[in-house]
């Protein structure tokens, strides 16, 4: 089947999760083989992935951990565990 | 080590939610989009976990457990500010998103996030994205969970968590592919909120 862009941009997903059929691979493959704008949409989107997923995007608030402890701590003291069997 | 939580060895709970801190404050933070509120909402979601220890069941995963705790905590807290908030997005309508069209793209190397504009740039993009994506996305790409996982912790079909998924990866495409072509690596423009 011949797709046009369209159909390749929803198949963008399945192409890089390696999700799509053999043929539908086949036919984006051949699509993108000559499609620039295509080529560059699956090749921005996937290194789009790759920086979103880099954990300096988003940092822990300094003392996160420690603070976060703290609490945990003092909550610990005040609070009994609920009985496993208990109804809630 | 929940047995010797449960059992009374209370002080293992510090050790056993190591492992978690990271992704329940990214959880909190992806839907609040405050880090003094996530990090609150954080600390009360390993609270109530804590609480309600004694209910957790085996079968479920406890990082998936966890993640429940901190999506109803954080959903919580943006009906109180918000209690009109729907955001409900129909997955089975047709309305595919429409990426930028770029030609001549060149890959913008990791190197990049060093630079605090890059990080703002990407950070914005997520937090822009409606609520119902950025869960799926946080899930599934920032916090690597799979298909299943994704899908028992918002409590939504695998169908709807892929849709989504690949609708969040196109809006964040349509966005910040051509901001991030600008930006990097010649381009010095300075933004007025810095
Ligand atoms: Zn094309």
């Amino acid at each position: 089947m011949v797709l046009n862009c369209r159909h390749v941009w929803d198949y963008i997903s399945g192409y890089l999760d390696n999700t799509l059929d053999a043929q539908t691979r086949a036919d984006v493959e051949k699509h993108l083989e000559h499609c620039e704008i295509c080529s560059a949409v699956l090749d921005s989107t996937r290194n789009i992935l790759i920086l979103t997923a880099d954990d300096r995007v988003f940092e822990l608030p300094v003392g996160y951990s420690e603070r976060l402890h703290a609490r945990l701590a003092q909550a610990m003291l005040e609070i009994p565990l609920d009985e496993p069997e208990s109804s809630a | 080590m929940i047995e010797k939580v449960l059992g009374g060895q209370t002080e293992t709970f510090h050790e056993l939610i190591r492992p978690y801190e990271r992704s329940v404050y990214m959880m909190t933070l992806s839907l609040l989009r405050n880090e003094a509120e996530a990090e609150d909402a954080a600390q009360e979601t390993f609270i109530k976990a804590y609480r309600a220890l004694g209910r957790f069941r085996a079968e479920a995963r406890f990082s998936t457990w966890l993640i429940s705790i901190a999506l109803n905590e954080a959903r919580a807290r943006l009906r109180r500010k918000q209690p009109a908030l729907t955001d409900s997005i129909d997955d089975t309508s047709e309305g595919s998103v429409t990426p930028a069209q770029l030609t001549d793209w060149r890959e913008i190397p990791s190197a990049s996030l060093e630079r605090q504009e890059v990080r703002t740039l990407i950070r914005r993009a997520l937090a822009e994205l409606p609520l119902a994506y950025r869960e799926v996305f946080v899930l599934r790409e920032l916090e690597e969970r799979n298909v299943q996982e994704t899908a028992d912790a918002l409590g939504i079909t695998i169908a709807s968590v892929k849709m989504r998924l690949h609708r969040a990866r196109l809006m964040l495409q349509k966005q910040l592919a051509p901001q991030l072509k600008s930006v990097v690596p010649t381009s010095r423009r300075r933004f007025p909120w810095f």
